[in-house]
């Protein structure tokens, strides 16, 4: 065999894929420490923290992503970086979700009083409907 | 001549209403196509992580997540995706009834119904209902991230962890084609049994830290990639229906342009005969 085994490469975020194609190696972040995947690796899975995962091509080219996080595949032949597009991390995370809660409270607060534009336009629509029923009764009669 | 400059600028004012639904339908399309682009985007991602999903949950049949897990259903969440905008035909009114009546189907059973609404529209509309709005996100534009979601989504979670919810559903404008877009319902939580394919051959990961901790993880993402798709293909749909309702917009001011056309000829050559026959009188009497 004169070739060098190469593993085929795929990473998939949730908004698209970044990469996809064979390597020599790949260098990934992993959330027990940084890994080096050659090909004929042992079956992998685990979670990774937010850094650069490396992969370089059989030509020794190297190409650099950065991912906020993720997960990590690996099995003989193939390698799949399932990456966050977002950086995340448990208080960020909790604060977003505070904010969503927060923004529903709100939203649900002032329901008697403030029209916002969104409902003005509903009422305006309405208004503007029966305005051209009224149009085309007075047209019907003449 | 009575009428005619009024009918010339009505005639006015409807070209230059055709030009903006005009323009409004070419941006729909444009837009729409990016959407499209963006949906098949993220197909693989989620292709990718039932695969992992399916294999790992086989390979530990001990360990029970709750997401996997289903339980009597007392309490019911909804996800209600809506657009931000209005001009998009009835796709928000058909979402809406939809989840109207997931809403009353599971009331009929005595479930308790809560609702996270993602879309303006959304809240406007569930608002004046006395359901309980757990979370709330809207002005995604035309690009939603999964950034912007992971907190309203981990609000259903969390609930689900703590046992206030027992089942998850979403709610959005599927994507048929350009000119269907129909309401479709979902399953999020407790997770449907995953497709498990290459499972003959008996290998298992390695997990690092462990098997848990990792199908957390996982599970969480592929609910938030669930939504995200909901929501990228909510965008596609707006922007299939308002492309549709534009086009018609457009047509009928075309058709009203022609309608003002001939009354306004009508007129013009009534008062020309007026002022011919005026003229003829005039000279007869001389």
């Amino acid at each position: 065999m004169a070739e060098a085994p190469t593993i085929h490469v795929d990473i998939v975020s949730a908004e698209g894929e970044l990469f996809s194609g064979p390597a020599a190696v790949v260098f990934a972040p992993a959330s027990q420490g940084d890994l080096g995947i050659h090909p004929r690796h042992a079956p992998l899975l685990t979670l990774l923290k937010a850094g650069e995962v490396r992969v370089r091509t059989p030509d020794g080219e190297e190409h650099h992503f950065f991912v906020g996080g993720g997960a990590l595949e690996v099995q003989p032949t193939r390698v799949t970086v399932l990456a966050d597009t977002a950086l995340r991390a448990k208080d960020i995370d909790e604060a977003a979700a505070l904010a969503a809660k927060q923004r529903a409270e709100e939203a649900l607060r002032d329901k008697a009083g403030h029209i916002t534009i969104a409902e003005a336009q509903a009422e305006l629509a309405r208004a503007m409907a029966q305005l051209k029923v009224l149009q085309r009764l007075r047209k019907l009669r003449g | 001549m009575p009428g005619t400059k009024e009918i010339r600028s009505k005639i006015a004012s409807v070209k230059s209403t055709q030009k903006i639904t005009k323009a409004m339908q070419m941006v729909a399309t444009s837009k729409m196509r990016r959407a499209q682009e963006r949906m098949r985007l993220a197909r693989p991602y989620a292709q990718k992580m039932r695969n992992v999903i399916g294999h790992l949950t086989e390979a530990n049949p001990d360990y029970r997540h709750p997401f996997l897990m289903t339980r009597e259903p007392k309490a019911v969440g909804i996800v209600v995706i809506s657009t931000d905008r209005g001009l998009a035909g009835a796709l928000n009114a058909n979402v809406f009834k939809q989840t109207l009546m997931l809403m009353r189907e599971w009331q009929g059973k005595g479930a308790r119904v809560s609702l996270c609404l993602i879309g303006v529209k959304g809240l406007t509309f569930f608002r004046r209902l006395s359901v309980p709005i757990l979370a709330n996100v809207s002005h995604l534009g035309d690009k939603p991230h999964v950034k912007d979601l992971i907190g309203t989504v981990k609000v259903m979670l969390d609930a689900y962890r703590a046992g206030e919810l027992d089942r998850l559903f979403l709610v959005n404008a599927q994507f048929v084609n350009t000119m269907t877009q129909k309401p479709a319902v979902e399953r999020l939580l407790p997770i449907e049994a995953l497709d498990t394919e290459a499972l003959q051959e008996h290998w298992d990961y390695i997990y690092e830290p462990d098997a848990a901790g990792i199908l957390d993880g996982l599970l969480m993402r592929y609910i938030e990639s669930q939504v995200y798709r909901g929501a990228v293909e909510n965008v596609a749909s707006e922007m299939a229906a308002r492309m549709v309702a534009m086009k018609a917009a457009s047509d009928n001011a075309g058709k009203l342009i022609t309608e003002l056309q001939l009354i306004y000829n009508k007129a013009r050559q009534a008062a020309i005969t007026k002022e011919l026959s005026e003229i003829v009188g005039g000279a007869a009497a001389v």
